[in-house]
């Protein structure tokens, strides 16, 4: 019967897959209808696919992809996505090799997720088992939050505009979630890969480390050692096999020799790519530099460019400093709160940095609300679900009306279209601390169970031993 | 040297005056050249900071002697202040043949028409407006015509490192369109209603020449008349192309006995310039705020197929058209989506471009530069390139007080390298001496300046920058101070449990009240009823007076079983 049951569960998540795909190939052939490549949604300085045939153009003509303030990505992604801005297939639409390359990556992103979820979802039953909680849980269900996870970023609208709209961020979601899938299946060499690219693709995703570290030191779910101490303490003994492994470094030490490894082998090829063109420092300016002095004010969905537009010059470094650190403050609170479960805290990271970068686009939040489908079990009871669904919806209709009303017709005025930021800011806000709330709810729902469960047990003695 | 170049209605007149002030180690010359709307600064090719600029040559100024410094810092005060910042000049790489590499260009396509911009070019001059032919330069009549450009042409020559044979040459070029006034000429006879209307001087600027100023060397006015048209009965003798030139000595003249110069026409007389092969336009394309395309568009004139005919022996007629355009930093043009159409069919960007210099703009540093050289085939009627761009967006402070006025693109320089521009005149040694005329004869390009683009750019509020820092720090607030609140906060019901059953040691302020009481209190509230557990404290006082170190208790969770 079980059986049966995953069979259709599979099949389903099989068709739904393929809707996707197609959906998106549907949408790949009328490019020009939509004119998505273009949205600030959607293409932001950094993923713009006009400005990385601009790169490539540059670079064609026997100039430095940088030269001028166009391009401002890797310079792998030009030898590796360049050529393919200007391959054009008879009879095609412009860029369809592109725009698979971008399908393809979002299939490979989904299938990571998937595995990533069914992965987290075992090791998670695991400690169930250990815990002696399986019993508890067994009454509520329990959902493939592989197949979720994979399902809403493979449905997602987000993905599909950012799939479709030719911007570079499918691939860049690809390397986190490589980097995750990595560290999650121990496969050390793919994690430093995965977090080496990302990282120098887009930066923020360095503070994923440190999920990564505790991935590979204690393994995708391990419940604190007190949990187990208390469990055990209640049982009388300490049953060795049972208790979660300890921190182990070894990994660690093979992952940060690989992540060594990478950049090594990622510098080099920029090097060589770059040679003639100023090297490797010329990059590092205009590709981390422009993400750190928010150069760029041209508007997107974050809050940043508004802010920069407005603000005093002399103030301008002051608050430069104090939103990128607003990212790094909180990585030490979460990771104490949230080191027994590290996936759960390199959810909540990519939130805060796709909420909090410089450029955001709604790549970026594809990629947040797919590890979000990791942690539906968790999440069944948080608050306020209903006004966050409702909110992006609202946010996502009415952000492209607001920049319409102000950029074309000239009718709106650049306030409204900020303040669909600040909306769009304030959601991912409200989810970021509802779900690590409900996730914390969670444990102590967790705890509860355990306490409980003793609760019994010793008014079952108390019982017991008053007559 | 300074000229006045006017193109009037019906006839061209040139004025020149020249006037060399020297110092004890120095010179400046004063040399001007009717021509196109720009500024053009030329720094000689053995100058050691070429590459730097004008700051660089301002400084060099500043370091030579003291004399003349007042002269040098009005001259550059005046018109090339504005090239110091780094965004508005450019060094075109072959678009001035002469002086490639080391030229440094630029323009302000737009200037309010006010009496203070005409000022300080006005002080540049030796008699300023009090004496000599620029007493012509009567405000009011100037701003009254249809055209108005200034031009500022600086050349360093000479090795003058050290300072010793270092010499500036400023050519300043004034050009105007002044109409004649018309009506007065008709008052005269009805009768010649329907051609040209005839003027003077005086009846143009309202002021009349009275003798040179002092400081110049020579101060001419030269009259040109397109020879076939008007004296076709004296032609014979003269090339078909060459003007007449009448030069009139202002010096010949006072205060008493004012220089005045007037034309009356009997015949109606069309003049004819030297005509671009190709008619230059450009337009914007697209509509929003957000992206657009320039199109630079050229349509060849009825006169092209005399040229042609030249040309057409060649196996395969080509026609060199050099495009030179400058866009300001905040027009981003994608120089790869460049396309080019030729009688409205699309072509290959390689068959027609021969060559291309592309400079991609810098924001706030350096504007985006396009030298193209096509190849057009001689039968060609239209010619159109468009290029895509996005406009960015600037800092409140970036914007001109107006900021809703649109911003202005300097034009297109189309120059056809196979025309030459140069006039013809007769061989004649005492008018080769005149700068002007060896300017004027001088083999250079036809060039064809397109129009001004008008960009209107996006606008932010600019009422808004509290509101924008106070609103966006209170959501930066609110994540922050939310997340670290759920991050913090322990349910008392989870500490509680952990102080009953923990078999941690762990510490409780004093100031708790009896913990067992207060268990016992928040279980009931939950409805549980139960006896209150059997805990049983071990207290550890370590001193009676509650000295810090012991202001807290140690307790101990008790094993119930």
């Amino acid at each position: 019967m079980e059986k049966l049951k995953k069979k259709i569960g599979s099949i389903s998540f099989w068709k739904w897959v393929i809707a996707s795909v197609i959906f998106r190939l549907i949408l790949i052939y009328f490019p020009q209808n939509l004119n998505l490549s273009s949205r600030p949604e959607v293409s932001t300085p950094l993923t713009s696919f006009r400005r990385l045939a601009e790169g490539y153009w540059l670079k064609q003509s026997s100039m430095s992809p940088y030269a001028g303030s166009m391009y401002h990505g890797s310079p792998l992604l030009l030898l590796l996505l360049g050529p393919l801005t200007v391959k054009r297939i008879e009879g095609q639409p412009n860029h369809i090799l592109y725009s698979l390359v971008s399908v393809i990556a979002d299939l490979v992103s989904a299938m990571l997720i998937r595995a990533t979820g069914q992965n987290l979802q075992l090791a998670y039953l695991r400690t169930l088992g250990s815990l002696d909680l399986v019993k508890q849980i067994e009454g509520s269900e329990i959902h493939p939050s592989g197949d979720v996870a994979a399902l809403i970023y493979l449905c997602n609208p987000f993905t599909i505009v950012a799939c479709v709209g030719l911007s570079t961020s499918p691939i860049e979601n690809m390397a986190v979630i490589l980097c995750l899938y990595g560290a999650c299946s121990r496969l050390i060499p793919l994690a430093a890969f995965g977090w080496v690219i990302a990282t120098h693709l887009s930066l923020y995703p360095a503070i994923l480390i440190i999920p990564v570290i505790f991935l590979l030191g204690r393994g995708p779910d391990a419940p604190p050692w007190k949990l187990f101490l208390q469990r055990h303490q209640q049982n009388g003994m300490l049953n060795q096999s049972k208790l979660p492994p300890g921190f182990s470094w070894g990994p660690i030490i093979r992952f940060a020799f690989w992540s060594l490894v990478w950049s090594v082998y990622v510098l080099v090829l920029c090097g060589i790519s770059l040679k003639q063109f100023g090297g490797l420092w010329e990059m590092f300016k205009s590709t981390y530099g422009f993400i750190l002095t928010v150069e760029d004010l041209s508007p997107n969905i974050g809050v940043l460019w508004y802010f920069f537009a407005e603000v005093f010059e002399f103030f301008r470094s002051f608050f430069l400093i104090v939103f990128h650190v607003n990212i790094l403050f909180m990585i030490l609170p979460l990771a104490i709160r949230l080191h027994h479960r590290p996936c759960y805290l390199a959810f909540v990271y990519v939130a805060i940095f796709s909420m909090l970068k410089s450029y955001p686009s709604v790549g970026d939040s594809a990629l947040y609300l797919g590890l979000l489908g990791w942690f539906v079990n968790e999440f069944s009871d948080m608050q306020f679900s209903l006004f966050l669904f409702c909110g992006y919806v609202g946010v996502s209709l009415l952000s492209p009306v607001m920049h319409n009303l102000w950029i074309w017709r000239g009718t709106g005025n650049a306030n409204f279209y900020f303040a669909t930021a600040m909306v769009y800011a304030c959601l991912q806000i409200v989810l970021v601390v509802e779900g690590v709330s409900a996730m914390l709810n969670h444990e102590r729902k967790l705890r509860r169970l355990i306490t409980g469960k003793t609760q019994d047990s010793k008014s079952g003695l108390l019982s017991d031993s008053s007559p | 040297m300074f000229y006045l170049g006017g193109f009037i209605v019906g006839g061209r007149l040139s004025a020149d005056s020249s006037a060399l002030c020297s110092g004890s180690k120095w010179h400046v010359r004063l040399v001007g050249r009717s021509g196109g709307p720009n500024v053009t600064s030329r720094i000689g090719s053995d100058y050691p900071y070429r590459s730097v600029g004008l700051q660089e040559m301002k400084m060099l100024y500043a370091r030579q002697g003291s004399e003349s410094d007042e002269k040098s810092a009005m001259l550059l005060k005046a018109q090339a202040d504005f090239l110091e910042s780094s965004t508005s000049y450019y060094a075109p790489e072959w678009s001035f043949p002469p002086a490639s590499g080391n030229l440094r260009y630029g323009t302000l396509p737009r200037e309010a028409v006010c009496t203070e911009n005409i000022t300080p070019w006005l002080k540049l001059l030796p008699c300023q407006d009090k004496a000599g032919i620029s007493t012509l330069l009567d405000r009011p009549s100037i701003y009254r015509g249809f055209y108005l450009s200034q031009r500022l042409h600086l050349t360093l020559t000479g090795s003058g490192y050290e300072g010793m044979d270092l010499s500036i040459i400023l050519e300043k070029t004034l050009t105007v369109v002044l109409q004649p006034n018309s009506q007065r000429a008709s008052l005269v006879r009805d009768s010649e209603k329907h051609i040209q209307p005839s003027w003077s001087l005086s009846s143009i600027f309202g002021n009349q020449v009275g003798g040179k100023c002092v400081l110049a060397e020579t101060s001419n006015v030269y009259l040109l008349l397109d020879r076939d048209r008007i004296f076709i009965e004296e032609s014979s003798l003269l090339s078909k192309n060459s003007s007449v030139l009448y030069k009139f000595e202002v010096e010949k003249y006072s205060e008493s006995e004012p220089f005045d110069l007037g034309l009356t026409w009997k015949i109606l007389v069309v003049w004819l310039c030297q005509q671009a092969p190709l008619h230059a336009s450009r337009f914007l394309m697209g509509s929003g705020n957000e992206r657009g395309a320039i199109a630079i568009s050229l349509k060849s004139t009825q006169t092209t197929e005399g040229f042609m005919g030249a040309h057409s022996n060649d196996e395969r007629c080509e026609l060199r058209v050099d495009v030179f355009q400058v866009v300001p930093w905040y027009v981003k043009v994608y120089f790869h989506s460049l396309q080019v159409f030729v009688d409205q069919q699309p072509k290959a960007v390689s068959d027609i471009i021969e060559k291309i210099h592309v400079s991609p703009s810098k924001d706030k540093v350096s504007p985006g530069v396009m030298e193209l050289v096509l190849k057009l085939p001689c039968s060609v009627s239209s010619t159109a390139l468009t290029i895509e761009f996005d406009k960015g967006f600037l800092h409140i402070d970036e914007y001109p007080p107006d900021a809703n006025q649109v911003f202005d693109i300097p034009s297109t320089i189309v120059s056809f390298p196979n025309f030459h521009a140069s006039m013809v005149f007769l061989e004649n040694h005492s008018l080769n001496k005149s700068p002007l005329l060896s300017k004027f004869q001088e083999k250079s390009h036809v060039m064809s300046y397109t129009e001004v683009l008008l960009v209107p750019l996006t606008t932010p509020d600019f009422s808004m920058p509290y509101n924008v820092i106070t609103i966006t720090c209170t959501v930066f607030a609110l994540y922050f101070g939310s997340l670290l609140n759920a991050l913090r906060t322990r349910v008392t019901e989870e500490e509680s449990f952990l102080k009953d059953k923990g078999s941690i040691i762990f510490i409780i302020f004093i100031h708790h009240p009896t913990i067992s009481e207060e268990f016992w209190f928040e279980r009931k509230l939950k409805g549980d009823h139960n006896q209150p557990p059997q805990t049983k404290f071990v207290m550890v006082c370590c001193q009676e007076n509650w000295s810090a170190t012991s202001a807290a208790v140690k307790v101990v969770g008790k094993d119930n079983r």
